[in-house]
């Protein structure tokens, strides 16, 4: 089952407990039109570019920015799914995820790529989507854009286009939905 | 879930075979890439240990795991220290004292993949077709070819209540035991259509209906599995001549046109033209689909014993232990604190 998504029963029987509401709906909406904006003024405009939502967190991301663009620009922006699950240097300690899919609908090679995740930590799986990605084609570039980043970076990696910076403890657990984005703690059960 | 070994199809049970299917769809996508490889198991060895002839199941496995980045360790009989007189089990030592993390193994016993298991120490074994008894993989790219085309025909892809016809010489086939096991277990019908003689003696506990007359169900079927005549395993007089044999049970091209429009025409191969059935209809069946599947479905067991991890199963990491935040993010961040193991 995934840690991500199902229901907030964790592994050993620890489960989330939200603690503060630091992003409302409306917040999370003006984040994404501003990151939208900001994509299509890096690149000028909306030709060669691909967005690619990372499972499992980062496909609705992506699919809201692929909106705003379509809206401000008119242009229909490709834009896929990218699972990491083989490509992780995890692999084993983790279950994997099978319902989760990578669907990348275009070539890469010459396009630039803007990755999509909810969350940004230790950077590690945007370092296995970056592996990923390059069997999908050579990109003329990649960029990533993420709705939080929460520092505790373990490689070097940066967030072209951010959402929120939101200082946590790495004990925190972030949580971002349609509905906000919480942050809260792990706790025993009962 | 996560498995050990895989010895028979009845080891999966129906969860078990529906989630390695789920597993084979995504490897299906992999192998359509400009680049049909992910790094999944990059690190380990997987030796295929073969003790009688096969192509395209050894080299379907060698595929499989050259896909996942595995290294792969070719072993044939022929050419090994059995001759010189080493027995299976120090075989089986010798690999594992390389640090082999899967065998796969096939033998003209059945059982040697069992007898293996219990040597194995650390590696998980994978029965390759042991004699008469099971080919589990087969069985399970079977059920993933059936599905898949009759999606790709815009028909309902579960196997339950579907009527399969598994034709020709039960007695001597491996295949058989397995896809009885498997389609039994996603709730496929299954009649055995076979002459007296090649029927195994007893079919106590199968579960499937048998007939010895091949024309009376061809409208019925949903799936006709050719079985290969296995002469080099007949050591009696089963069958009083190949033609005999195919006038009553081959799949001419005369009973091919009365199978329904929809009908997937399957055989696991190597096929014998103009005996089990005609040549062209050999063409326009899926026998050639199987194949192709089998190598993600073969990617899909190797990634489900070698790099699958499990929750409940493994034991959690250094760091899972020692920090809370690594057991679990429910809903966000989906860079997690798991990558810090």
């Amino acid at each position: 089952m995934a840690e991500r998504d199902g229901p907030p029963e964790a592994a050993g029987g620890q489960r989330f407990v939200p603690r503060t509401r630091v992003m409302e709906p409306d917040d999370l909406r003006r984040a994404t039109w501003r990151m939208a904006h900001e994509i299509l003024e890096r690149n000028r405009g909306a030709q060669g570019l691909v967005l690619v939502g990372l499972q499992k967190g980062g496909v609705w991301v992506a699919e809201q920015l692929v909106g705003v663009v379509r809206e401000v620009s008119g242009a229909d922006v490709p834009c896929g799914t990218l699972d990491v699950a083989f490509y992780r240097d995890d692999i084993g300690l983790r279950p994997v995820l099978t319902e989760e899919a990578t669907d990348i609908p275009v070539d890469l090679t010459g396009r630039t790529v803007v990755l999509v995740d909810d969350v940004l930590y230790t950077g590690r799986t945007v370092r296995a989507a970056l592996n990923a990605l390059a069997d999908h084609g050579r990109a003329r570039a990649v960029q990533l854009a993420v709705v939080v980043d929460r520092g505790h970076r373990e490689l070097p990696i940066r967030p072209d286009f951010v959402g929120k910076n939101l200082p946590t403890r790495s004990d925190e657990l972030v949580e971002v939905s349609p509905t906000g984005v919480v942050i809260g703690d792990l706790a025993e059960p009962g | 879930m996560t498995g050990t070994n895989l010895l028979s199809v009845a080891d999966l049970g129906p969860d078990g075979i529906a989630e390695v299917l789920r597993l084979a769809d995504r490897f299906v996508e992999v192998s359509s890439r400009p680049i049909p490889k992910v790094p999944a198991l990059r690190g380990k060895t997987v030796a295929s240990v073969f003790f009688e002839d096969s192509t395209r199941t050894r080299l379907s496995f060698e595929t499989a795991a050259r896909r996942l980045s595995a290294d792969v360790l070719t072993f044939s009989a022929g050419s090994s220290s059995l001759n010189k007189g080493e027995s299976l089990r120090d075989t089986v030592g010798t690999l594992e004292a390389m640090g082999v993390d899967a065998l796969v193994v096939r033998h003209r016993s059945s059982g040697v993949p069992w007898q293996v298991a219990r040597w194995a120490r650390r590696a998980a074994v994978v029965n390759g077709g042991d004699g008469w008894h099971e080919h589990p993989t087969q069985a399970l790219l079977d059920c993933y070819t059936v599905g898949v085309e009759r999606r790709a025909r815009g028909l309902r892809p579960g196997l339950s209540g579907l009527r399969v016809g598994i034709v020709g010489d039960v007695r001597h086939s491996r295949v058989a035991r397995s896809d009885v096991l498997a389609f039994g277990a996603l709730g496929a019908e299954v009649t055995l259509v076979a002459p007296p003689t090649l029927l195994p003696p007893s079919l106590d506990g199968w579960g499937v209906a048998v007939s010895h007359d091949l024309d009376s169900l061809l409208g019925e079927l949903d799936v006709v599995y050719l079985l290969r005549l296995q002469r080099e395993r007949m050591t009696e007089a089963l069958l009083p001549s190949l033609r005999e044999y195919t006038a009553e049970y081959g799949l001419t091209r005369r009973r091919a046109a009365r199978l329904a429009p929809d009908t997937l025409v399957m055989h696991p191969g190597p096929v014998n033209r103009g005996v089990e059935v005609d040549s062209d209809v050999v063409d326009a069946s899926v026998i050639t689909h199987q194949v192709a599947n089998g190598v993600a479905v073969r990617m899909a067991v190797l990634f489900w014993l070698l790099g699958a991890g499990s929750a409940a199963g493994a034991p959690p990491g250094p760091h899972e232990a020692a920090d809370p935040a690594a057991v679990a993010l429910p809903g966000g961040g989906s860079d997690d604190a798991r990558a810090l193991a």
